[in-house]
């Protein structure tokens, strides 16, 4: 049995959101015990856990908390990454709405490895509901003297996918628009308003009660070696039990889906899997059996991302979830670099031509040159993130993208489980935010 | 009414620049003036903060949440990302269309909803998902969007 409760332990029983509820539990001794602890050792014990940031990256928590220049006469701050925008992805959504406390717990302790006592938390605008449950629960253990002498400010976004990158988070919170930032400097040595800031996903925060809780040595032998401890998995799309599912980092796609998950419903074929969300390349069912951590995914040729898996069934057509995707990075881009602010509307332009059946094979080729003079050129990932989408399936289904070529059309022929599918850059431009008596009156006015 | 200046003060109280308090402070103008950001209350988000109108107005064009024109007094947002496309949000955004009669990205002629497309809402396995007036509905399917509109209208 793969599934295994650290992060959303005691939820389906209790009210966690409730203080009293978490401490019965044994919520909240963690961080006396860590409090206990000196920042070196506490570093130490998240190093041995060898816990990897949940956000996408990968990064071991302890050796970023060791980056951290705590003899700096700059405070230091730490602050938890709760912009959740990945497509797929609702795992930091459910830990807020469910166990906002164990995250306040982990928020407490991290804060004392690097000696914060500014913590921020940066919740997507879209998130209203978690919101309110999460200010609530500071307030409470606020009230309850938890905190000592640090304070948990939660700061709400405004709608905007690129402020989950944590640099262009970092100018967000500092109230300018959401853009990413060169690098060097890093934040752990120059983040928010210059001083050193230990920057973290919200699930890896609200792993470290778990850690310290169970000691680091005992934590890091659940799951694999290179992968411990539990993730959150979101699982949606063609699949017959969506939702989230903590496991064991190390369970097999093939459980996940089918085990867990029910398979894929309708009596369908399984086509696809995109297994971080959507930002990385999609995977197909012959690596069904790749284990759910980092490497694994990593050897397959895709990310372990944001653990959120979009299971695609047989009905889809590619290119027109590939255009889709290609239409949310476009959107998304800040418009800072010129590859990823140019290059993502391109490939929109060469993927609607596809579609409609009026491209050529050049432009199959020129989509794939497109996509290689955006990836790593540009100051975040963004860009890379819209070329894994089409990259990879049309790597992975290169006979369906030349069908459209070649038959001048969508082999689907409207049948395709997307058909029709409107993105918001498809929305009347200029109106968007619109009156429709205004513009008709506009109208009349200039008649 | 509270104060919009004192409030904005206390606000930024909480960070080591008051610049941070921008976001924040655009939200409460937005809400202060009809769900929209016209041209005084980039004024008024700049006199709390010492910040410039044109500098507030630039932040707030980053946004998708920020408004820059009029909206309805009821927000209807669908998503058709990835997991909501599997799951038929077209035919979601075509029953709000029709139910409303305007298009994505328009505003009912009496001025009471503005419906339009959003990117991924971040609750996927609950597809297709909506969000009106900010509180998330899941799933929503075609044959609920009669009882929805009615609802913001009877509520009106």
């Amino acid at each position: 049995m793969s599934a295994l409760e650290l992060l959303l332990e005691g939820a389906d029983e209790r009210d966690l959101t409730k203080l009293a509820e978490y401490k019965k539990i044994g919520g909240y001794k963690a961080v006396v015990k860590a409090r206990k602890m000196t920042p070196e050792k506490l570093i130490d014990a998240l190093m041995t856990s060898n816990l990897r940031g949940r956000g996408g990256a990968g990064f071991p928590m302890g050796r970023k908390a060791s980056l951290i220049d705590r003899a700096s006469p700059k405070p230091k701050y730490l602050v938890v990454n709760a912009d959740e925008s990945e497509p797929g992805a609702f795992k930091d959504r459910e830990v807020m709405a469910r166990v906002p406390h164990r995250l306040i717990e982990g928020c407490l302790i991290s804060a004392h490895a690097i000696e914060s006592t500014h913590v921020f938390i940066y919740i997507r605008g879209e998130y209203l509901t978690e919101y309110e449950i999460l200010q609530g629960a500071v307030d409470e253990a606020d009230a309850a003297g938890l905190f000592g002498d640090v304070d948990i400010v939660v700061h709400r976004g405004a709608g905007a996918y690129i402020c989950g990158e944590e640099t262009a988070l970092l100018d967000s919170l500092e109230g300018r628009r959401g853009q990413p930032r060169p690098r060097p400097p890093f934040p752990p040595v120059q983040g928010l308003y210059g001083a050193p800031t230990q920057i973290n996903n919200v699930c890896t925060i609200a792993s470290v009660p778990s850690i310290i809780a169970m000691g680091a040595a005992e934590w890091a032998k659940i799951g694999v070696e290179t992968s411990p401890g539990t993730a959150i998995f979101s699982i949606s799309g063609n699949i017959a039990r969506p939702g989230n599912y903590e496991l064991v980092l190390g369970t097999t796609m093939r459980e996940l889906i089918y085990d867990t998950a029910g398979g894929v419903p309708d009596g369908r074929e399984l086509k696809a899997i995109i297994p971080g969300g959507s930002s990385v390349p999609a995977l197909t069912p012959d690596q069904i059996d790749t284990p759910l951590d980092y490497d694994s995914i990593g050897a397959a040729g895709s990310f372990f991302g944001s653990a959120s898996l979009i299971v695609v069934d047989d009905r889809c057509c590619m290119v027109q979830l590939a255009l889709r995707a290609a239409k949310f990075y476009m959107h998304e881009s800040c418009g800072k670099c010129t590859p990823c602010r140019e290059g993502t509307r391109w490939q929109v332009q060469l993927l609607e031509k596809i579609e409609a059946g009026a491209a050529t094979e050049d432009d199959l080729e020129l989509l794939a040159s497109v996509g290689s003079r955006i990836l790593g050129k540009s100051l975040c990932a963004l860009g890379d993130f819209a070329v894994y989408p089409v990259s990879s399936y049309m790597k992975k289904f290169p006979d369906e993208f030349r069908a459209h070529v070649d038959r001048g059309g969508c082999p689907f022929a409207g049948s395709s489980s997307i058909e029709g599918v409107v993105a918001p850059s498809d929305q009347h431009v200029g109106d968007e935010h619109g009156d429709s008596r205004e513009r008709e009156s506009l109208e009349e006015t200039h008649v | 009414m509270r104060d919009f200046d004192a409030l904005v003060r206390e606000i930024a109280a909480r960070y080591p620049d008051q610049r941070s308090a921008v976001l924040p402070a655009l939200r409460i103008a937005q809400e202060r003036h009809d769900g929209w950001l016209p041209p005084e209350a980039f004024v008024e988000v700049a006199d709390a903060l010492e910040l410039t109108p044109a500098y507030c107005q630039a932040v707030a064009s980053f946004y998708d949440m920020y408004h820059l024109a009029p909206v309805g007094k009821h927000l209807i947002e669908v998503c058709t990302n990835l997991s909501c496309a599997l799951a038929r949000a077209q035919d979601v955004v075509d029953a709000f269309e029709s139910e409303l009669g305007v298009r994505a990205g328009e505003t009912t002629e009496d001025g009471e909803i503005t419906f339009r497309l959003v990117e991924c809402l971040g609750a996927c396995g609950y597809a297709p998902v909506a969000a009106v007036d900010h509180r998330y509905r899941h799933p929503v399917l075609p044959a609920d969007v009669p009882t929805i509109v009615e609802e913001l209208r009877v509520g009106a």
